[in-house]
């Protein structure tokens, strides 16, 4: 559980600074140092990923109104649906951060120290 | 085993990583979209926060912004250079991608942004001499020292802005399109008044005229084209005495007539791109000074076409509404003095047939001597593809114009037309309105004109001296009598354009009589002005309808003016249909025929939403124009003809009901007026059904017309303000159609303080994710306007300002 935690707190500095896909370089690295299961890293990557982008996108929306998110609604989902905007950012962060960190856990089991894997 | 899975899951995290980085087709990058660090969430805006300090490189002393409750800026500043760079920053802040767009679409630079759907717009616009005619006036501006000084500045300050940006905070638009902003320059600046002038000086139908003619004989066509109209009201009164003596004028050439050799569609002039403004004086208004009103009609789009802004410096406090990317107030008051704008239909492009000596086209005929041809060579990058290089030859007259986009068209043409356009002028209009902003008196108002090229238009004026005056003005070239409405012979120096109208006579008129001035694109003058602008111009009915009204007003208020402004009344319908209905035959009709024949004989010509009639009226109209006119002239897209005006229909109503042009000749039967206007009525009833449905609410004008202000990136309808509900309409005071209409209403009072109130259906913001994209549209579409706030000095206290910043 440990790593969403710092999945989330590291993929939100790095997007802070770096550009957006740097998130899938914070959830290979974190699950390369450690995860237990092929399961177990992606999930932990995608709400790791997904928490931040859906807590950011949240915070936006209380700032403002809401008729924008209305507008990109009818444009990216073509859809009057103010909710389809969260549901799609969340899931496409939560995917591309949650692949990555599949991926890390994978190449982990070829490259590195398993027991490492085995001690979280 | 192992090595596999991570290879495949690796590779599959890089390719939907890569995936989602790269836009596909016209389909964003959608990773970066959706990411709430980057992508579209950036763009919400909250507007909030009350006080803001920006550090900027560039202002010679601080700049104090003050921000009400409409986002409209009230700049101060201690110099003229800082108010130009302020206007330019804070322009930029609202409207950057716009006016990048814009100035794109001027330069032929579109299909860098969007690929090779844009390359015949590029092409278009390279041939036209969009980009020459923004060079020349670049150089007339920057030879002049006060126009350099606010270009510089204003450029300065848009730079500012663009610099202080990061990809995050990019306009929408940069992210769906996936591009990024480059500096502005003063050659923007130059490219967006070319805009200007493209959109209200470039409609032409010389071709149209000439196989008309070619068709129909001489005496015919200036019988069905008449250099007047029956129905008139010109801008300078009649009776008005032109105070200067003449120039000689050309003489007219013996042999006019241009075979034309060439199929060219070239858009006519768009009848519903008009304006109203008018000015009362003294006398007839409740405030014992004048009051001057404007709307300029455009077509409507978001981001707004105007941004309102109030500039002052020592020099000037001018408030009042900006074109993005053009330095100055272009329309609005300051405290002595107000003004606005409507557009002139003067004929300002001509096309020359051009005889080069052979296929090579380095040299062309020209007074009997081969002159040489100039070759221009335009670039126009084309995203993701190799650069296209158009060559475009130029004649002294201008560049040869071909149709552009159709691949091997011009390889076919041994010889094309030249246009001779005014937008190719070394004009400089930022002069113009730079004294205007700072006038305090009448004479310093005719001084700004003389600075004025193009697109011509009806400059109004009031002042707190109880003056009022109107005048179409704009470098006029110098013609005799209907040079232009044929296409002209490019070997004739005859033919050539001799010369400019002396600004100092142009048409103009002060303080008439009547007690008012107005325009409305009408005809300038009537036929005594001394020299010719053109054979045509706008149908007179809003002109008339304005001029009717005002006559009969006393006692004048701004909420008058208001009124006159949202009129709905159809003068067109009121002059005709008494004439038409009796002619129906009402034996033939049936049914919903019926039904519908009643409603329209029950309509008041008002043109408001929940009006049938309205709606029967104008696609009757249309109709009935075709089912006379076209059996004629019609010969489809080969030969390239025109209708005759409502102008001359009304009149071969009213005065000729027996004409031979009823008859159709496509049929063996005769065929008379009762019989066109039956058929028409019924036609017209059925296509109305077919849109509809049966005859009832669903025919309402408002539903009918379904006015829309779209987003200037065609299709992007989520950030557009489609079917709003409005009346009004083409030759109606409320020129509200389909797609056009007023882009900005204003009322000013004149007086020891202004008083003035004005609307623009969108909202300062060029942003859609901002409250302030199209808060207005509301108050425009209800005929209100709110009260424009008019500081006398930074210290003035107004409940209505919200922030303060201060650039330094």
């Amino acid at each position: 559980m440990i790593q969403i935690l710092v999945i989330a707190i590291l993929s939100l500095i790095a997007q802070l600074v770096l550009p957006w896909w740097s998130l899938a370089i914070v959830t290979f690295v974190v699950c390369f140092w450690r995860s237990s299961s092929a399961l177990t890293a992606f999930v932990y990557s995608f709400l790791g990923i997904a928490i931040v982008w859906l807590g950011y996108s949240l915070w936006v929306y209380g700032q403002t109104d809401g008729v924008f998110i209305m507008r990109i609604s009818q444009l990216v989902f073509k859809a009057n649906n103010a909710v389809l905007p969260f549901v799609g950012t969340t899931i496409l962060g939560g995917l591309a951060g949650g692949l990555a960190g599949l991926s890390g856990y994978f190449v982990r089991q070829v490259t590195g120290n398993q027991s490492m894997s085995h001690t979280a | 085993m192992r090595y596999l899975k991570a290879a495949i899951v690796s590779l599959l995290t890089v390719l939907l990583i890569w995936g989602l980085n790269r836009p596909w087709g016209s389909a964003p990058a959608l990773g970066r979209l959706l990411s709430p660090f980057v992508g579209f969430w950036q763009n919400a805006d909250p507007s909030t926060g009350s006080e803001d300090e920006i550090s900027l490189v560039g202002t010679k002393a601080p700049v104090t912004v003050l921000i009400d409750d409409m986002a409209v800026p009230h700049v101060f500043a201690q110099n003229d250079y800082d108010v130009y760079f302020a206007q330019g920053y804070l322009t930029a802040r609202d409207r950057l991608w716009q006016m990048e767009f814009q100035t794109h679409a001027a330069a032929g630079r579109l299909s860098e942004i969007v690929g090779e759907r844009a390359l015949p717009l590029d092409r278009f616009n390279r041939e036209i001499g969009m980009l020459y005619g923004a060079e020349k006036a670049l150089e007339a501006m920057m030879k002049d020292d006060t126009s350099k000084l606010i270009v510089e500045a204003y450029t300065a300050g848009v730079n500012a802005w663009i610099k202080s940006l990061k990809p995050a905070q990019y306009p929408i638009e940069y992210k769906l399109l996936g591009y990024s902003p480059e500096p502005w320059s003063a050659l923007k600046c130059a490219l967006l008044l070319k805009a200007m002038t493209s959109t209200l000086a470039s409609g032409a139908d010389d071709l149209q005229m000439s196989n008309v003619r070619q068709l129909l004989g001489s005496a015919v066509t200036n019988d069905l084209f008449p250099d007047y109209p029956d129905h008139k009201d010109p801008i300078i009164p009649p009776g008005t005495k032109w105070d200067f003596k003449p120039i000689p004028t050309p003489k007219q050439p013996d042999s006019v007539a241009v075979d034309n050799g060439l199929a060219m569609n070239w858009p006519g002039s768009n009848p519903a791109i008009g304006s109203n403004n008018w000015a009362v004086g003294a006398q007839k208004s409740a405030t014992g000074y004048p009051i001057l009103a404007n709307d300029p009609h455009l077509t409507l789009s978001l981001p707004s076409i105007w941004y309102q802004i109030q500039l002052v410096s020592p020099t000037m406090n001018a408030c009042g509404v900006s074109l993005p990317g053009s330095p100055g107030v272009i329309i609005g008051f300051n405290k002595d003095i107000a003004w606005g704008v409507t557009n002139v239909g003067a004929d300002v492009l001509d096309f020359y047939k051009i005889k080069f000596r052979d296929a090579k086209k380095q040299e062309y005929l020209h007074g009997g001597v081969w002159k040489p041809v100039r070759r221009r060579l335009e670039m126009i990058k084309v995203k993701g593809l190799p650069d296209v290089i158009d060559t475009v030859y130029y004649t002294h007259h201008g560049p040869i114009v071909n149709q552009g986009g159709q691949k091997g068209f011009r390889a076919n043409i041994p010889s094309g037309y030249a246009a001779r356009w005014i937008a190719h002028e070394p004009t400089n209009e930022l002069h113009c309105y730079y004294i205007l902003n700072r006038a305090k008196k009448y004479d310093e108002y005719v001084q700004a004109l003389a600075y004025y090229g193009a697109p011509a238009q009806n400059f109004i004026f009031a002042d707190v001296n109880k003056e009022i005056a109107i005048s179409p003005n704009g470098k006029f070239p110098l013609k005799w009598k209907e040079q232009g409405k044929y296409l002209l012979d490019g070997t004739n120096p005859a033919h050539d354009w001799q010369g400019w109208i002396p600004p100092a006579q142009n048409p103009r008129v002060r303080n008439p009589a009547r007690g008012f001035v107005s325009s409305a694109n009408q005809f300038s003058t009537d036929p005594t002005y001394p020299y010719y602008i053109n054979w045509q111009f706008a149908p007179a009915e809003r002109g008339i309808r304005i001029n009717q009204r005002l006559a009969a007003m006393n006692n004048v208020t701004s909420d008058s003016m208001r009124q006159l402004q949202n009129d709905l009344y159809n003068l067109r319908a009121a002059m005709v249909l008494p004439k038409l209905l009796p002619a129906i035959a009402d034996s033939k009709l049936k049914g919903d025929h019926v039904k519908a024949l009643a409603m329209l004989k029950s309509w008041d010509y008002e043109n408001d939403t929940s009006s049938i009639g309205a709606t029967i009226f104008t696609e009757w109209n249309r109709q009935l124009s075709e089912a006379i006119w076209k059996d004629e002239l019609d010969r489809g897209d080969s030969v390239l003809t025109r209708l005759p005006s409502f102008d001359r229909t009304l009149r071969l109503i009213e005065r000729d009901p027996q004409s031979h042009w009823f008859d159709n000749v496509k049929t063996k039967t005769i065929e008379t007026l009762p019989d066109i206007a039956t058929t028409s009525f019924m036609a017209t009833c059925d296509t109305l059904a077919k849109m509809h449905g049966p005859i009832g609410a669903s025919w309402a004008w408002g539903k009918h017309k379904a006015t829309s202000i779209r987003h200037l990136v065609p299709g992007l309808d989520a950030f557009s303000a489609l079917n709003v509900q409005i009346g009004g309409g083409s030759g109606i005071v409320n020129a509200t159609t389909e797609r056009t209409g007023p882009s900005w209403r204003m009322v000013v009072e004149l007086g020891p303080t202004p008083k003035a109130y004005g609307v623009y259906p969108g909202g300062q913001s060029g942003n859609p994710g901002s409250p302030n994209y199209q808060n207005m549209i509301e108050t425009w579409r209800q005929g209100q306007l709110k009260e424009l706030v008019y500081l006398q000095s930074v210290q003035d206290k107004n409940s209505r300002l919200k922030r303060k910043i201060t650039l330094k």
